[in-house]
């Protein structure tokens, strides 16, 4: 291997980039307009909810009762209706996701000291939405519950009750619960993956086309040069990328790093190379653009997304899947990135994603280079 | 005309399906999504891994803890009594719920104090850390009230004869499983469609003319007419082969139920391709090479599924960006595909998504079509 063979095709690809204003476009563009895009259209929060409410007895107590669901920033008392079809069709419309029905005897029960159940119908077409909606309705009920038998104890001449456990709830690593700082970081991986897929999948397959792959092969450049000649300048964009996304995160989201810079650096870069030998792959099996950027589009960017734990869970998903996921780099990057941003936990308790990271990289590079001595023969 | 224009449509549907990649990706991405989608698409949140920590060690404390293993939300794992395990193991992600019982709890209970239960969350992952928090206060507050029932059978035996209670009657409708499942596989057929008759669109053009071969088409006798419905009708009907092939994969494979007609179904499939039909012409007017014609189209489909509701309520978007999803088809249609499915809605319901489809479709068609006159010049 001879470092200047390297250097001048590195020199070429880095020349090609320049010239072509659209990639410029791409590399920079592309991170911050996905991290908006993301940033703000993924959302896990529930807040706001549109509710209908149908208070079949109209008492002071139920009204009460109501209040503290309108006093939930969770909720979003819309209308008081006083029929049941108009909730059915506010329901049906999409108007409302939640519609609260106080029973006709509400206030008469609980002075009789009964139990009476409060319906909660819920448009449980978006799940997630419904069953955090469920856990709220849940939270605002209890404590009425509570209160309403404290009151009940007193008046029946009992010394006051207190409440008999309290849950004192500690939230680590994200003090508002918030979907953002949990997204944000994820982003980044998201945004690695696409970026990746789009550099080296277009850009060696482009040579291919045209032609001039075959000129770079018939030059004395060994097989070993031109792939990491073409992969560095891509590398250094990619890593430039990095920086602006993670700086994106940090100052306009306002996601916190609290772990060490070096793990997110070489996680990054065991990522990129990853990405970039994926894509340098693909290109070289498809050698045509568009079959190059669409395998690599599937086979890079939905793992991220779906099979990463981006937002869904790993641990929920069926063994079967779990057992997929081990091969998705994404996976290992995106544990290692969010534990950087929100946990800060010491290397120590990264190093088997690091260690796996550091292996797929090599497995690939090993398998991107074969490959191309094949097609040379 | 019509003779031309047969012969147009005859001479595309050639090309597409005489592509084998094209008929790859016609049919395998669309059902492996739907696999991925229907699998690992869940925010359900089961068998929290839970760390407990016991410093009372009493009947009470026990009897909370084994409620909290009974319940399948919970995998309690027990700590031999060293709260300083805790935060290893949420670093480590062994645990992202640690409950700690300290010593006294039962004495508390005992003497009518309100005994404290401190938790911990990990909030890296927000999603499973609030569901997670609900449940936990749902346990806990069962316990409460079974507590106090027995304090006061003690105490007050008559006054418990009748204590009111509030009690939440939850009733999802349209998804009584709250099934994420349910929630995805409509959405993503519109995703589908999307993408694909998208970039079939923008390709076809966008390849002529790379190719030089729309010159060729210029010099014949052929109208513009012609030429556009020749470009748009045979993606308009691989879009709806598309959609019907995977809507019959999601209810016969994943049984999820479509309640509502299947012309209502249709009628929103169709205003929806028109206005994918015209994003995609509208992106081959833009793109002089295939290349751009890729990333542009990346551009306008990544930012429209995000912002159709397809995976977070609308209403949990920050304002601003909630009013720019009325400009999205995609939106629409999510609304239609879920309220067809689920809720078994008809024109009644949906008329005001039906008439914003048609409207925008008009708007757009009109754009690309002008633009698209203009650039054959």
């Amino acid at each position: 291997m001879k470092l200047h063979r390297l250097a001048a095709i590195a020199i070429k690809e880095v020349l090609q980039i320049v010239r072509d204003a659209r990639s410029v476009g791409i590399v920079v563009a592309m991170p911050v307009a996905m991290m908006l895009v993301f940033g703000y259209g993924i959302s896990l929060d529930v807040k706001h909810m549109p509710v209908y409410v149908f208070d079949r007895e109209g008492s002071q107590q139920s009204q009460d009762l109501l209040k503290h669901f309108q006093a939930s920033e969770y909720f979003d008392v819309k209308k008081a209706v006083n029929n049941y079809p108009a909730l059915v069709r506010a329901l049906d419309n999409g108007i409302c996701r939640l519609a609260i029905v106080v029973p006709h005897d509400f206030s008469l029960k609980l002075n009789a000291g009964r139990q009476v159940s409060i319906q909660a119908l819920i448009d449980a077409t978006d799940s997630n939405t419904a069953n955090i909606a469920i856990a709220y309705s849940q939270a605002v009920i209890q404590a009425y519950s509570q209160r309403v038998q404290v009151d009940w104890i007193r008046r029946h001449g009992q010394k006051e009750i207190k409440p008999p456990i309290s849950v004192e709830a500690r939230t680590w690593f994200n003090e508002g619960l918030e979907s953002m700082p949990n997204i944000v970081p994820g982003v980044v991986v998201i945004v690695m993956a696409v970026i990746g897929v789009f550099l080296t999948a277009l850009t060696i397959a482009r040579e291919w086309e045209r032609g001039t792959m075959e000129q770079l092969i018939s030059t004395p450049v060994t097989e070993l040069e031109l792939m990491l000649g073409k992969l560095a300048p891509y590398f250094v964009i990619g890593m430039l990328d990095t920086c602006l996304c993670a700086g994106f995160g940090i100052l306009w989201f306002g996601v916190p790093f609290r772990g060490s810079w070096n793990v997110f650096f070489i996680s990054s870069a065991l990522f990129l190379i990853v990405v970039l030998s994926l894509g340098y792959f693909f290109s070289v099996v498809a050698k045509s653009q568009l079959a190059a950027s669409q395998i690599s589009l599937f086979a890079t960017f939905l793992p991220a997304f779906l099979l990463s734990g981006f937002l869904f869970p790993i641990d929920q998903m069926p063994v079967a899947i779990q057992a997929v996921t081990y091969f998705v780099p994404a996976r290992y990057y995106m544990e290692i990135i969010r534990n950087s941003f929100l946990k800060g936990s010491p290397i120590t308790i990264l190093l088997n994603e690091l260690l796996a990271l550091a292996f797929l990289s090599c497995l690939l590079v090993f398998v991107a280079t074969r490959i191309f001595k094949k097609k040379l023969t | 005309m019509l003779g031309r224009l047969r012969h147009m449509l005859i001479k595309e549907f050639l090309q597409v399906l005489r592509d084998k990649r094209t008929r790859f990706v016609l049919i395998f991405p669309p059902m492996i999504q739907m696999l991925i989608f229907g699998y690992a698409a869940n925010l359900e949140i089961k068998h929290v891994p839970t760390a407990v920590v016991d410093y009372d060690n009493t009947q009470a404390s026990r009897d909370l803890i084994s409620r909290f293993a009974a319940s399948r939300y919970f995998d309690v794992r027990r700590l031999s009594a060293d709260q300083r395990q805790i935060p290893l193991l949420i670093d480590r992600g062994d645990a992202t719920l640690a409950i700690q019982i300290n010593a006294g709890f039962a004495r508390l209970l005992g003497k009518g104090e309100t005994a404290p239960i401190q938790v911990i969350v990990d909030a890296s992952s927000s999603n499973t850390a609030l569901i997670g928090l609900g449940y936990i206060n749902e346990v806990a507050g069962n316990f409460a009230q079974d507590f106090q029932g027995s304090r006061l059978q003690r105490v007050a035996p008559l006054i418990l004869s009748g204590i009111p209670r509030v009690l939440l009657d939850r009733r999802p409708w349209y998804n009584v499983d709250i099934s994420d499942r349910w929630f995805f596989i409509p959405g993503v057929i519109g995703n589908l469609i999307m993408v694909i008759v998208v970039n079939l669109t923008a390709f076809a053009v966008v390849r002529e003319r790379e190719i030089g071969t729309l010159e060729q088409i210029m010099v014949t006798p052929i109208r513009r007419v012609e030429f556009i419905l020749g470009k748009t009708v045979p993606f308009f009907l691989i879009g709806l082969f598309d959609a019907i092939l995977v809507s019959a994969f999601g209810t016969l494979w994943f049984g999820v139920p479509l309640r509502g007609s299947i012309g209502v179904l249709a009628l929103g499939t169709i205003l929806f391709l028109m206005c994918v039909l015209a994003i995609g012409l509208f992106i081959s007017t833009v793109s002089r090479t295939q290349q751009q014609a890729m990333v542009t189209a990346f551009f306008f489909i990544m930012p429209a599924i995000i912002f159709s509701g397809f995976g977070s309520p609308i209403s949990s978007m920050p304002e601003a960006l909630q009013w720019l999803t009325y400009l999205n088809p995609l939106r629409y249609f999510q609304e239609v595909l879920r309220s067809v499915y689920l809720k078994g809605s008809g024109l009644d319901a949906l008329w005001q998504e039906m008439a914003a489809m048609a409207l925008l479709s008009i708007i757009m068609l009109t754009i690309s079509v002008l633009r698209f006159q203009k650039s054959l010049d």
